[in-house]
């Protein structure tokens, strides 16, 4: 996979417009989605390290997963 | 010129009709705005008057900082806040006074086109622009070009990133906007959104300056304002008035109820406010610590009889039909706030656990939309349980009050033939 930065911030961020609620994202990356009582994920608000590799697997797995194309990974330094 | 302390500034010398260009001219001087604008309006500390209160040289500043060949300016008259009904009396008044205000800032920040939108339901709204525009085109064909848009009339049309939606693709839904800010585009061409009443201001501003505009309201709020007066009220009119001007001096000179339960400030994307701060300055950061924003300028005044759970709950309804249907928490979440709220008013079964799940959804809905519209409903949801908790307790234990039985209701919704009606172009 080449070499990763391991510094630094990630959120996963959903465009609710295009997401219509498939779910995938909630099993593809469990530790950062939950679903609400209609589908629709709820995301984790708050910044991860992006040394959390196990998270950030996930969120790239989400991200690919979507069928909507809805997810991405919004990747910022720490301030 | 008008003197910096005297209040008519936006309604002054208004008259029932729209003035024409030369009467304009005669009443706020001919324009040719001043120096240095962007500083004045700096100075000037002038707010938007479209709900959210951002500082307009700042949003300004920012659009100006784009690099690019075309550029619009954006004047958003579309009001679709059924209580308001400050732009509509703006058009009809001053019209010009608008297009001044768009012209400058369309020089300021290098704009060559001027999209001005009136929703298409307001027929004497649209009648005064077309006149106004066609004046000035006749007068003179140099600086930016001025068109007339009408989007339809429904509630979320007139956020910024709808009505940018509307004029670069004919469709009147919110646009997903990941960073902020964000530039909104009409093609390529990054866009300056403001509301009618703000560039009113500016059209004031560029002729007269910024420490004349300071000379009524707070430091803080500087200038006057356009406040629609509905709900318990002899006739509902709009008025202008200074900001930091206490409530009860707005609801005397209103002639509403002099001791109402509670006011709703701010639109229906707003809060609730209990009666007994009646002696609140009206202005924002006197505002602010009880939850509650000036806004879109409305105030419903609610009297004592009503039942402040069922108005709510008919805004609810209306804002959860008005949804653009684009995002699941806010197509599937405010409906069910509103089927909340209506199990709370009238109990039927578990209204404790009814009251539970409303105070749940609002959490889970905040935030998730593309637009502000949810996190709007979720505040006056909010602000009712809060402003109204003892009625809740009473309707919750199925001793519903009698101003719930009442058939007469304060906030005014236009009504829709079917209650699921729902065009979208
Ligand atoms: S996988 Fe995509 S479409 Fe499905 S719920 Fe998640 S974000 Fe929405
Ligand atoms: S939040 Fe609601 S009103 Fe706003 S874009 Fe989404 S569905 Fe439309």
């Amino acid at each position: 996979m080449g070499v990763r930065r391991r510094t630094g911030l990630f959120v996963l961020q959903v465009n609710p417009i295009l997401c219509d609620g498939f779910g995938h994202c909630a099993e593809l990356a469990p530790e950062l989605v939950t679903i609400d009582e209609w589908g629709y994920p709820i995301i984790r608000t708050a910044p991860v390290s992006l040394s959390d590799t196990g998270a950030y697997q996930s969120a790239r797995y989400a991200e690919r997963g979507c069928p909507r194309q809805a997810l991405r990974i919004q990747r910022f330094n720490e301030k | 010129m008008i003197e910096s302390s005297t209040l008519p500034r936006l309604m002054h010398e208004a008259s029932s009709r729209p003035l024409s260009l030369a009467q304009h001219e005669q009443t706020f001087a001919a324009a040719t705005p001043i120096g240095s604008l962007l500083e004045e309006l700096e100075a000037s500390g002038l707010a938007g008057r479209g709900g959210a209160g951002f500082p307009t040289s700042v949003k300004v500043r920012f659009i100006h900082d784009q690099r690019s060949l075309h550029k619009y300016v954006v004047v958003n008259a579309m009001e679709g806040e059924p209580a308001s009904h400050k732009d509509q009396s703006l058009l009809n008044t001053h019209p010009h006074l608008v297009l001044d205000g768009a012209e400058y800032l369309a020089g300021l920040v290098g704009a060559k086109n001027i999209a001005v939108c009136v929703a298409r339901d307001n027929r004497s709204g649209i009648n005064a622009m077309e006149r106004a525009i066609h004046e000035r085109a006749r007068r003179s064909l140099r600086g930016p070009k001025l068109d007339l848009h009408t989007p339809p009339q429904r509630y979320v049309a007139g956020e910024e990133s709808a009505l940018t939606h509307w004029l670069d693709d004919n469709e009147s839904l919110p646009q997903f906007r990941r960073t902020r800010p964000h530039v909104l585009r009409i093609g390529h061409a990054p866009v300056l959104v403001q509301n009618a009443e703000t560039l009113a201001n500016v059209a004031l501003i560029g002729r007269f300056g910024a420490s004349w505009y300071r000379g009524l309201g707070t430091s803080n709020s500087p200038g006057s304002t356009l406040v629609s007066v509905s709900g318990a009220v002899a006739h509902p009119i709009v008025m202008e008035t200074e900001l930091g001007t206490p409530l009860r001096t707005i609801l005397n000179y209103a002639d509403a109820d002099s001791d109402p339960q509670a006011l709703l400030l701010g639109g229906y994307g707003g809060s609730w406010l209990s009666g007994e701060h009646l002696d609140t300055p009206y202005c924002n950061e006197e505002l602010a610590p009880l939850g509650v924003s000036v806004g879109a300028g409305v105030l419903v005044v609610l009297p004592r009889k009503a039942c402040g759970i069922v108005e709510t709950q008919r805004v609810v309804q209306w804002m959860a039909n008005e949804s653009a249907r684009q995002c699941g928490p806010c197509a599937f979440g405010l409906p069910a706030l509103a089927d909340g709220l209506r199990h709370v008013a009238r109990p039927t079964g578990d209204a404790t656990l009814a009251l539970q799940r409303l105070e749940e959804r609002c959490d889970v809905i905040k935030g998730r939309g593309a637009c502000h519209h949810p996190d709007g409903v979720v505040r006056l949801v909010r602000s009712a349980l809060q402003v109204f908790e003892k009625d809740v307790a009473r309707h919750v234990q199925g001793d519903a009050c009698k101003g719930s039985l009442d058939s007469r209701h304060y906030a005014a919704i236009p009504q829709l033939e079917r209650a699921e009606e729902l065009v979208w172009e």
